[in-house]
């Protein structure tokens, strides 16, 4: 099945993780996913990028991605390896950028309590589940709206508006793949 | 009829080619305004060759200034700054602010007459919202977005709730509209207004200049909004008739307008405050903190580098000396406000206080340089944001306050009360208003606006 994600969770319980600790601002000079990439999480969590392996998840409290508009902080946690965030809920410019990235952010409020860091979860998007495979429990996150799934299923905005405007969308050079495919949200031809 | 609309649903409507909108909806939107810096259009420069379109959608609509890292302040900040340029002279963008007639982003576009009342604005960066206190829908997006603005000229919305601030009541002798939104923000936390716009209303409201309302737009973004807003009235009208003679249309909320939810706010009683490491909700009235020693006091950014936050600060420093061991950093918002304060004498009375002068940059707000934080160093600063890390050393401490209430400090060597530097009421009206940013050639003449809708 193609909608189920799994991967290792790492978890940070705080609310309001904010972008100078996704990404600080002294590395703003480059936006090199690759680069960006080697210091997700740097400021909260200096360990983070080598222990995290590609299809892993971030799990986070309430308001996860507040402060700056940088989009980076969505590029360096995807080119770390993260397949997708779980959050309470997020700020408004960081889940508005991991939507036009087509990178999964998922709402569960009350998730924290449920994962801890090294769990091994699976996320069904068809479901609309959170598993935690070691503990044995079950989840479901927010459901996505329409608008989101046709976002994602077009694999982000640019791909999104080179279809609404009759344009054609080269993808960028390669990032980490996830493993499930988002366009699978969307029935074909849309 | 339509239903009753607030402001920023009426604008969003009228930008979507609808009657009326709700919120919740999902809506495309034509762009009056897009602001471009070094730190966020390169890479949306590289993005909209990936939908293969080399042409911005209108040259006119756009106004680009480098203003993260300058002057370039390493190799790769040069290199963005050079592919800034390479893009604006490609693309033929005329309001294109180069070093010496830059500025911070936020503070040079409304002092340059750009924005107006009824647009909608974006720009690759979250304090965007700053430019609401025209009556304009203004919000901050990503790199995509902005790719997709440039391109295409219009962006997706989701239609915010709108949360009423009503303030009334005159804000006391040496407290700002600094301490104002720092109260607010202190109610309603840093995720208060997530995914809302914050619309503000009321006596303290109209009775504050452009500049103090700028101050006040400028962090919506730290209670989670989406946009702030104002009503444009006198005050507005009387700042652009300098500065354009663009037309433009003023909408307002309509009596039944619904809101999220409604805050009372009485300015009379506020004090000074200041927000504690590492929120910007954490704030506090100064008289709970006043022993703290800094090592550094930072005046600067888009929320309190106008001139008229560096005439408080001065008014505070002249004829004092910057405390023994603390530094003391001054960052003029934008070029027009550098010459300003330099012909006002302000540099003088900083200079002899022991402060040193930056040129226009965002510098040490967002830990780039001039003034980034070693680790557990303490620094009281009026920019926005006192996130771990933001302005340096992660285990660097950040407090928020006015410019006046930094430049206590600065004198004190600890984070001090202005008010104990004031000896009487300060005159706050009817003092000469100096247009920044504009050349004495360049006024130009006044153009009847739109009034109404
Ligand atoms: S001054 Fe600070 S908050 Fe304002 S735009 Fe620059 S970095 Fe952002």
């Amino acid at each position: 099945m193609g909608s189920v994600m799994r991967g290792r969770a790492h978890v940070y319980s705080r609310a309001h993780i904010n972008t100078d600790e996704i990404i600080p601002a002294r590395y703003l000079n480059t936006h090199d996913h690759a680069e960006l990439a080697k210091h997700a999480m740097e400021d909260i969590d200096p360990e983070f990028v080598s222990r995290v392996q590609p299809g892993d998840f971030v799990v986070a409290g309430e308001d996860f991605g507040c402060g700056s508009s940088r989009e980076h902080a969505v590029w360096a946690l995807r080119s770390a390896g993260i397949q997708c965030v779980i959050a309470a809920n997020y700020a408004r410019i960081f889940f508005r950028n991991s939507l036009n990235n087509g990178f999964l952010a998922v709402e569960c409020p009350g998730i924290v309590d449920k994962i801890t860091s090294g769990d091994e979860i699976e996320v069904d998007l068809e479901k609309g589940t959170i598993r935690n495979v070691t503990r044995g429990t079950e989840e479901a996150f927010l459901p996505l709206t329409p608008f989101v799934k046709e976002m994602l299923a077009a694999g982000g905005l640019l791909p999104y508006i080179a279809r609404r405007h009759g344009l054609e969308y080269t993808p960028a050079p390669p990032v980490p793949r996830l493993d499930v495919k988002l366009s699978q949200l969307m029935p074909a031809g849309r | 009829m339509a239903r009753s609309m607030t402001i920023t649903e009426k604008i969003l409507a009228a930008h979507c080619g609808r009657d009326s909108v709700q919120p919740g909806e999902i809506v495309n939107v034509k762009l009056d305004l897009i602001v471009c810096h070094e730190v966020t259009t390169p890479p949306a420069i590289k993005m909209m060759a990936q939908i293969g379109v080399s042409k911005v959608f209108d040259p006119t609509k756009i106004v680009v200034t480098p203003d993260h890292f300058v002057p370039n302040k390493d190799i790769q900040t040069a290199e963005l700054t050079k592919e800034l340029h390479r893009w604006v002279k490609e693309q033929g963008i005329e309001r294109y602010h180069q070093l010496g007639d830059h500025g911070i982003c936020h503070a040079l576009v409304p002092e340059q007459g750009y924005i107006l009342p009824g647009m909608t604005a974006v720009c690759g960066d979250s304090h965007t919202t700053t430019l609401g206190a025209f009556g304009a829908f203004a919000s901050g997006i990503g790199s995509t977005d902005l790719a997709a603005a440039l391109a295409t000229g219009e962006l997706w919305f989701r239609v915010p709730e709108t949360l009423r601030f009503n303030v009334k009541g005159k804000l006391p002798h040496g407290v700002y509209a600094k301490d104002l939104i720092l109260y607010i923000i202190s109610k309603t936390g840093v995720d208060g207004a997530r995914y809302c716009t914050m619309e503000y209303h009321g006596s303290a409201i109209t009775a504050m200049s452009m500049e103090s309302r700028l101050t006040i737009c400028n962090m919506a973004v730290e209670a989670g909004g989406k946009s702030g807003i104002m009503e444009a009235d006198k005050v507005t009208a009387k700042y652009l008739k300098k500065r354009t003679t663009q037309p433009y249309t003023v909408f307002q909320s309509d009596a039944g307008a619904h809101y999220k939810d409604v805050y009372e706010i009485d300015a009379s009683v506020l004090e000074p405050m200041v927000a504690l490491p590492s929120l910007p909700s954490n704030g506090r009235f100064i008289g709970e903190v006043t022993k703290i020693a800094i090592d550094q006091a930072y005046i600067g950014s888009c929320t309190n580098a106008r001139i008229e936050d560096l005439r408080e600060a001065a008014r505070i420093m002249k004829n004092r000396h910057v405390a023994p061991g603390v530094k003391a950093i001054v960052v003029p918002a934008t070029s027009g406000v550098w010459r300003q304060a330099l012909r006002e004498g302000l540099f003088d009375i900083f200079a002899d206080a022991g402060c040193v002068i930056s040129t226009a940059t965002c510098g040490a707000c967002l830990g780039g340089h001039m003034g980034v934080l070693g680790k557990g160093e303490v620094c009281i600063s009026t920019t926005n944001r006192n996130f771990v890390g933001r302005m340096g050393h992660p285990e660097a401490q950040v407090y928020l306050a006015s410019p006046a209430t930094v430049a206590a400090s600065a004198i004190a060597g600890r984070i001090a009360d202005p008010r104990d530097y004031m000896e009487k009421p300060l005159p706050r009206r009817g003092e000469k208003e100096v247009l920044v940013g504009v050349a004495e050639g360049d006024r130009r003449p006044q153009e009847d606006y739109l009034w109404g809708v």
